[in-house]
């Protein structure tokens, strides 16, 4: 199953080191391919380097995709991340 | 014997052997590999990852006390080192290029280096430095090099390196590193906050020190001057022993001074306090007899990180603080960001002339989200001994009004949550802009208190960068113009009945010490180290002699009258530590 899902980057510093580095332990534990937009560009999810390069920055939206048997549950877990550290 | 010259950023001198810890990796072996040893490179890689992982696990382990919260960056090593994207380029490399292990994981790490470096945010741009960090690791593991660390030093020696990382420094014995001394770095660079942390002598920015050096080289480290001296010859080894010694002599014979009140022969008393740069610093303040701290500077929380403090986190070292210094007050500067002061979690943008831009107050007033959590973590930390706000680069009574304004609002937010402050807390200003020295009376009917800032109201007032080496020597502070505004801010706070203090390196300046007395400033600031030396001073004068000399003072045209005479005058007094 492939769930997406939009998000807005509440946070001052965009998505730096601490919530990204939260959000690629999530995002390995679940099996799902988990795949993360901004713009045009699209990379895995999965991937610390790859996250801290998109640099999404603070209002700046990217689009969160998880494919495969857990999608709904890593969809989840990964909303809870982005919404409750970029709360703060 | 060979001198170099850096910045010098914890003072005190050292003498010592070297311990270079080689942490450039010099030259990368590169050569051609056969089909048949694709399998044995790639297990070789899958090794150096899982040790490279056991060592920064070890590192994350050992980190303790205040250095936990830099400690959360080696979770971001430990994903690099898993980085999916990483590893599949790496093995792709090996296959298509045939290429060793070594070279080929080094391409890929510069690539990722160089893809940081381009990003605009500073904050996401310094993860470069993470990705350095642990490319290092797993290079030095490839290639068997023994990795280098400070935990395993069993003499007391002197560290010299290209610079030092968190990683590096985390497992350090403490009680064998007696200096440091680094190829690159500045004030605030992570070997600086560590060597004043742990009170040790360090000079950075030598350029090329480790190229330079041998283990077991002996070394002078003189972290006051800024230098250090490379196999010094018997005549130079002898002058600093002495230097060093005299210095501990005077330190002891000073400290005899710690719990004798700072007042004139005539019983005039002037309070002495500290500046501090860094929490830890409290702690030794009480040994240096200051009467509390003058300038507690709040830059720390927000260097040196990804992220911006909390109000929790900025309400914990403001409370330990007011109860380690009780009764004596605390007077904390809020965020003075900007300028000269490099923070990584601003997008601040670079400015033509930064000492004139967007930094201080100004930088807060406009960030009344940053400011304002400020304010709340002072105020419920009042509650727990004497604590003091100041706003620093006031340009006008405006700028005093709309800082207080979101006080009130942080006071009225802590009402409504039923949350506990000290509702007298005193606000003061610093005058440090010509145009808030030239209103003082018109702040002083709404400030509690002054403290003048020298190094800038010098800087603005005679319009000198004294970084710049062509016009440093205009930087004085013992011009009549600055004489003359420090009088006339003094007598604008009296006259409304409000306190003056000190905080710049003027205060420190045991020349000036008499000066000031006599022109009845209230308290003087400085390094905790500066104190029993101008108390020294100030005991052996009586407070009308020090009007007198001030008086004089003001009869001179010229700053070389004015040093002239009161080197004279010292010398005739005795009053000098010579």
């Amino acid at each position: 199953m492939k769930i997406t899902e939009e998000f807005t980057i509440g946070n001052e510093l965009g998505f730096h080191a601490r919530p990204a580095a939260l959000f690629v332990k999530t995002a390995n534990s679940f099996q799902s391919e988990i795949l993360v937009k901004k713009g045009k560009e699209e990379v895995d999810g999965k991937s610390i380097i790859n996250l801290l390069t998109l640099a999404a920055a603070k209002g700046e939206k990217i689009t969160v995709t998880a494919e495969g048997k857990d999608s709904a549950k890593a969809i989840k877990n990964l909303k809870k991340i982005l919404v409750d550290t970029f709360k703060k | 014997m060979n001198k170099l010259e850096g910045i010098g950023v914890s003072p005190g001198i050292v003498t010592g052997e070297i311990f270079l810890l080689r942490n450039v990796i010099s030259s990368i072996p590169s050569y051609l590999i056969e089909k048949s040893q694709l399998p044995g490179e790639i297990e070789r890689f899958k090794r150096a990852l899982i040790k490279t992982g056991n060592e920064i696990k070890e590192i994350q382990g050992k980190v303790k006390g205040e250095f936990r919260k830099e400690a959360r960056i080696f979770d971001v090593h430990l994903l690099i080192l898993k980085d999916k994207r990483m590893i599949r380029e790496v093995i792709q490399r090996l296959r298509e290029k045939r290429e060793n292990v070594e070279s080929a994981f080094a391409f890929v790490a510069q690539r990722f280096i160089t893809a940081f470096s381009q990003i605009d945010a500073d904050y996401l741009r310094e993860r470069r430095f993470d990705i350095e960090d642990v490319s290092k690791r797993v290079l030095r593991n490839l290639l068997g090099v023994q990795c280098e660390n400070l935990s395993q030093l069993k003499e007391k020696a002197v560290v010299i390196a290209h610079n030092l990382s968190p990683s590096e420094t985390a497992g350090m014995s403490r009680d064998k590193v007696v200096a440091f001394a680094t190829d690159i770095g500045g004030r605030t660079s992570h070997t600086a906050i560590m060597a004043r942390a742990l009170e040790i002598p360090a000079v950075v920015g030598l350029k090329d020190i480790t190229s330079r050096v041998q283990n077991g080289d002996f070394i002078i480290i003189d972290g006051s001057m800024g230098s250090v001296i490379i196999s010094p010859d018997e005549e130079t080894l002898e002058r600093y022993k002495k230097q060093q010694e005299d210095l501990l002599v005077v330190r002891r014979e000073l400290s005899t001074l710690k719990d004798l009140p700072c007042q004139t022969k005539d019983g005039r008393r002037i309070k002495l306090r500290s500046n501090i740069e860094l929490p830890e610093e409290i702690m030794h303040t009480p040994s240096y007899g200051a009467e509390g701290i003058g300038l507690y500077r709040t830059e720390f929380f927000y260097l040196n990180r990804q992220d911006l403090p909390g109000e929790e986190e900025q309400y914990i070292s403001y409370k330990t603080a007011a109860e380690k210094t009780k009764p004596y007050p605390v007077i904390i500067r809020t965020l003075d960001i900007g300028g000269d002061k490099f923070a990584s979690s601003f997008q601040v943008p670079t400015e033509l002339n930064p000492f004139l831009g967007w930094r201080a107050i100004r930088f807060c007033l406009a960030r009344t989200d940053i400011f304002k959590t400020q304010l709340r973590a002072i105020l419920r930390a009042s509650p727990f001994g004497n604590l003091k706000i100041m706003y620093p680069m006031i340009s006008g009574v405006e700028e005093l009004r709309k800082a207080n304004l979101i006080l009130e609002e942080a006071k009225a937010e802590l009402e409504t949550e039923k949350k506990d402050f000290d509702s007298n807390l005193e606000v003061g200003v610093m005058i440090e802009t010509p145009s808030a020295a030239m209103t003082a009376d018109i702040l002083a009917r709404e400030a509690d208190f002054f403290s003048i800032g020298t190094n800038d109201l010098i800087q603005y007032s005679i319009a000198v960068d004294r970084i710049n080496e062509k016009i440093a020597y205009l930087y004085e502070p013992a011009h009549p113009a600055i004489l003359r505004l420090i009088e006339k801010i003094v007598e604008a706070a009296h006259k409304e009945k409000i306190w003056v203090e000190m905080c710049g390196e003027m205060a420190a300046e045991p020349s000036f010490a008499l000066l000031l007395l006599g022109l009845e400033i209230d308290a003087l600031s400085m390094s905790p180290f500066a104190i029993p030396e101008i108390k020294k001073i100030i005991r052996q004068v009586t407070f009308r002699e020090a009007k007198e000399f001030a008086k004089k003072t003001f009869s001179f045209e010229t700053t070389k009258e004015v040093t002239d005479y009161s080197r004279t005058f010292y010398r005739e007094k005795g009053l000098l530590n010579e």
